[in-house]
């Protein structure tokens, strides 16, 4: 047989092995829109060219992506790779998560651009390869400004009545790094520990708070602000990153410019470094294969394809060289502002920082506190974070205390069982009797029992459990009562503090009430209105009432924020449109709180209305009616007729209702944040914080958790005692 | 009972600026998905400037729909194993006395009361460990077993209330207490059901967090966890967003409308006189 001839069976027999063993490379990914079609592009390109591949993309919401990882890669459900910002590295690093690439050679180094391979480092191991840089340039008008500006005191000079000349997210660490930069400062010193009183950092904060005065920057600005600003022609410029061009409206003429120099200090504005690398996961099932494509992703083959198609700024060197990547002059400009960037620390320092930091940054912006107290305030926050976690417990007292509470609780039950049926033999027999007349009610209840002990009680039980250990970085030590001594003696700051357990729980207290009063009386009222089965277009009213419930609160919570909104907000335009002065909501307790309360109130009275309009059908009409031929008044109808019938099936509601608000956290992030300084945050907004935005201290959250657990029970213990007394 | 002209023009008046203050936050929402931009709509008038489907057409591809079904079927099947599950147990609760109904009660109530906060690992190992990582059934479980507790109370308040006369009736014409329960209690009923129902549909249609732990691929997601993916790490396409929420809203509204008749009335005048 010749060779020719051969051929074929030898490709088939080099061939089989391939298909046989059809491997599945999964990728995680939170990309959207052109990242992500450029993305798919690779995957399907990498598949054609390697048979036997297949490559599974999974797209994730970003405010799941994070826990996802986490909670995936440890039981070996995660994916093979994974694409994240870099700045998480140090913890995902130290949890295991993520497994060393083995180093890179010097040459394969130099094929990206500096400053994008370091950031993939952590203790000396390289764990992934870059893909995308991303930081802030000037985004600017070019009908408002005619060229990029190099210095501030050029970018400054635009004077038209009322445009102003920068827009950017003030209260934001991450675009304030640019100015502390610039004054010399640094978010973390080389030992990683905070340094935000140092005088840089001070002047850096002040310059900000002049321009604020000025009037060359906005007040109160957020991102939302900055875009609407620039895109209505009321500001020359907005700092922001690459992600900002798809909100700027059709038809504005702007171009993309690295930021300037400032004047006062001849340095350049440096903004944070991010880098985006494509991360060996953990435990991954193919990580020969995995590997592969990641570097095919980063090859300057898909390194053209994401910065063309993907509008990426990336991350390899060669890709710039494509005539079509030339072309993109917004994609340049990024590519330069990469010479005067600085990029993030990858610790746990840092993402245990941006709250304070922001926290620092709102006080001083608003008038309430200088740059140096409030920095300085910062600092001693960050350091109180870092502290060392509470000594480790041993589990000795722990095992008796326990043992001792179910001892007390057997003497209990025999003493009642002696009380009630003169000893514990013939209490048994009178259960069981009891039981077996009732086996209906058992068998009915079972399904709803399991299904509750299996999917509510052992998770809850577990994490209360977990309100004994410290949590860092994927490891759990035993601290026994640690972390609730922590959160009553209110060691992270004083009592008066708005972080300290006791000032949030009179917070909570108050949301809870306050809220339950209006959900209740707003839900019976409308209730009572739409009951009468004449009034015309009914139907309507109610299906038009309960649309907060039926939209998802996310968008709704946060239209609202905008309406609180100083200058640009619905409600300051109807109290200046009545001749009121405007509002700074957000800046005042009361006037936060109010704004919270609002928007919680807003969506939660459909519900309460719904559960009326169901309680209310039970009132007999013969009842009221009776009531209204002996001559009462519709008051007196109301009162004592319908008001006693429907409260008592209402209650379930209400208890629940109360209970719910006491936990419900996100009108709190997404309406207030927790501003002015912490003081609107509730209880389980502060267990939330501590478990995600805190370093991850999920022990010190399930302790919170479980104090408001204990709090709730006490509560309801209490009102039945009353009830029954 | 006759009403004057004058208090039924106060009724419509109250209940049109409940209308008009409710409505008024939702406009923006409108606004945005109306409008062909992903920026946050931040200005005084809630009026489009524009109309334009641009944002509709962007987001209805073949995996929404796909989405959609899930969310459909996750909500469905929740509603109906939520209202199964607890319409037995509220009607045991209610009309037996046995060693367990009082902790059975508070457990109920206890479990509404300790946060989600750390939860959600657990509950994931646990799902692991059952095989139900990646099923919808797993979500369908999950969400079940939130809304059973209120659902339960609700269902248990109603049956108290109901006259033991008709159920009795049955008993002694030699039917079980199943029939009584399936002829009497359950059709008299009706409001409380209707309310459990939107309660139980509402608690799975718009969940995302566990949706997104718990599935793996795009096309067992649910549709609020696509929903989701239009809010970025920096930025967020609130165009898409908007437009989503949107037809996230319809057929919650036309649940309503559907369950809104049997909010009245679930007693007849002659089922109390008994």
């Amino acid at each position: 047989m010749s060779a020719r001839r051969l051929a074929p069976l030898i490709a088939l027999v080099l061939a089989w092995p391939a298909v046989a063993e059809a491997t599945t490379v999964r990728v995680w990914h939170a990309y959207r829109a052109d990242e992500e079609k450029a993305l798919a592009i690779l995957a399907r390109r990498y598949e054609a060219q390697h048979p036997g591949v297949t490559i599974d993309l999974v797209a994730l919401p970003y405010d799941a992506y994070a826990y996802k990882l986490e909670s995936a890669i440890p039981l070996g459900n995660g994916p093979d790779l994974f694409i994240a910002a870099h700045e998480t590295l140090g913890e995902r690093a130290k949890a295991g998560l993520v497994t060393p690439l083995g180093d890179v050679t010097a040459d394969e180094a130099a094929a990206f651009l500096p400053h994008t391979v370091e950031p993939l480092r952590y203790d000396g191991q390289l764990y992934g390869l870059p893909l995308g840089a991303k930081s802030l340039a000037l985004f600017y008008r070019t009908d408002l400004l005619p060229r990029a500006p190099e210095t501030t005191d050029e970018l400054f000079t635009v004077k038209q009545k009322g445009v102003t000349p920068l827009a950017y997210e003030t209260a934001s660490a991450f675009y304030h790094a640019a100015w502390l930069h610039a004054y010399g400062g640094r978010l973390l010193d080389e030992n990683r520990r905070p340094q935000l009183g140092r005088p840089e950092s001070v002047r850096a904060l002040e310059a900000v708070y002049a321009l604020q005065k000025e009037k060359l920057i906005p007040e109160d600005a957020t991102s939302t602000l900055a875009a609407r600003l620039f895109n209505d022609g009321k500001a020359a410029a907005v700092m922001n990153g690459p992600w900002f061009a798809g909100e700027i409206d059709p038809g504005v003429p702007y171009r993309v410019a690295p930021l300037p120099r400032v004047s006062a200090t001849g340095q350049p504005l440096a903004p944070l470094l991010t880098i985006e690398g494509v991360f060996l996961a953990a435990r991954a099932r193919a990580p020969k294969e995995a590997l592969d494509f990641a570097r095919a992703l980063a090859s300057t083959d898909g390194a053209i394809v994401r910065a063309r198609t993907g509008r990426q700024v990336v991350a390899t060197r060669a890709a710039w060289d494509d005539p079509e990547v030339q072309k993109g002059a917004d994609l340049l400009a990024f590519r330069a502002q990469l010479d005067s960037v600085v990029p993030m620390p990858n610790g746990r320092e840092l993402s245990l920082s941006w709250e304070p930091i922001q926290r620092a940054l709102r006080r001083t912006l608003r008038g309430a506190a200088p740059a140096a107290r409030a920095l300085a305030d910062a600092d001693a926050e960050i350091l109180a974070r870092l502290r060392p976690p509470p000594p480790p417990g041993r589990s000795l007292p722990f095992a008796l205390v326990l043992s001792a509470f179910a001892l007390a609780g057997a003497v209990l039950l025999v003493v009642r069982a002696q009380k009630t049926d003169g000893g514990v033999a013939p209490a048994l027999r009178r259960v069981a009797r009891e039981a077996r007349t009732a086996r209906g009610a058992y068998a009915a209840l079972a399904p709803a029992w399991i299904a509750m002990a299996l999917l509510v009680f052992v998770p809850f039980a577990v994490g209360a459990g977990m309100s004994l250990y410290h949590h860092q970085d994927g490891h759990w030590t035993f601290v026994g009562w640690g972390n609730f001594l922590d959160i009553l003696l209110c060691r992270d700051g004083d009592v008066w503090s708005p972080l300290s357990f006791w000032y949030t729980l009179v917070v909570t207290v108050a949301w809870t009430a306050i809220n339950v009063l209006f959900h209740v009386a707003i839900g019976v009222t409308l209730a009572l209105l739409l009951r009468d089965p004449y009034l015309r277009a009914r139907g309507l009213y109610r299906v038009l009432l309960i649309i907060p419930w039926a939209v998802p609160s996310y968008i709704t919570a946060l239209t609202w924020r905008g309406m609180f909104h100083r200058q640009f907000g619905a409600i300051n335009g109807i109290l200046v449109w009545l001749g009121a002065e405007p509002v700074s909501w957000f800046a005042k307790f009361s006037t936060a709180f109010a704004a919270n309360v609002a928007t919680n109130v807003w969506l939660g009275f459909p519900f309460m209305m719904v559960v009326t309009l169901g309680a209310l059908s039970r009132i007999p009409k013969e009842l009221e009616e009776a009531a209204a031929l002996d001559g009462a008044t519709g008051w007196q109808r109301l009162r004592h007729v319908v008001l006693p019938l429907v409260l008592p099936a209402m209650l379930p509601a209400i208890v629940l209702g109360a209970v719910w608000t006491f936990n419900m956290f996100n009108v709190i992030f997404l309406v207030s944040g927790g501003e002015p300084d912490g003081a609107t945050e509730i209880l389980v907004s502060q267990a939330y914080r501590w478990a995600f935005t805190r370093g991850h201290q999920y022990g010190y959250a399930a302790a919170y958790a479980v104090l408001i657990f204990l709090l709730l029970a006490l509560q309801s213990a209490l009102t039945r005692r009353r009830e029954e007394a | 009972m006759r009403r004057s002209l004058a208090r039924t023009i106060a009724i419509h008046l109250a209940l049109q600026v409940a209308v008009v203050v409710t409505l008024y936050p939702v406009l923006w929402v409108l606004k945005m998905a109306f409008t062909p931009s992903q920026s946050f709509s931040l200005s005084p008038s809630p009026w489009p400037e524009t109309v334009s489907l641009q944002n509709f057409r962007e987001i209805t591809t073949p995996l929404f729909f796909r989405q959609a079904a899930n969310s459909l079927l996750v909500a469905a099947a929740v509603t109906v194993v939520g209202i199964a599950l607890s319409a037995t147990a509220a009607y045991a609760l209610s009309r037996f006395r046995f060693p367990g109904r009082g902790l059975t009660l508070r457990g109920f109530l206890l479990s509404q009361m300790f946060p989600g906060v750390v939860t959600s690992i657990p509950l994931y190992v646990l799902l692991d460990k059952l095989g139900l990582l990646d099923h919808l059934a797993g979500l369908v479980l999950v969400y079940a077993t939130t809304s059973i507790p209120f659902c339960t109370f609700m269902l248990k308040g109603f049956f108290d209330g109901l006259p033991r006369e008709l159920e009795e009736a049955v008993l002694l014409d030699g039917g079980t207490r199943w029939d009584a329960f399936f002829r009497v209690a359950l059709p008299l009923s009706r409001p409380a059901i209707a309310v459990t129902a939107l309660f139980s549909f509402l608690t799975a249609w718009n969940e995302f967090i566990l949706a997104a732990l718990f599935m793996n691929a795009p096309k067992s997601f649910t549709l609020p966890v696509q929903l989701q993916r239009y809010v970025g790490d920096y930025a967020t396409e609130w165009g898409h967003f908007a437009a989503g929420a949107v037809l996230v809203s319809i057929p919650v509204m036309a649940l309503f409308l559907a369950l809104e008749r049997h909010l009245v009335g679930g007693l007849t005048s002659g089922a109390v006189k008994g």
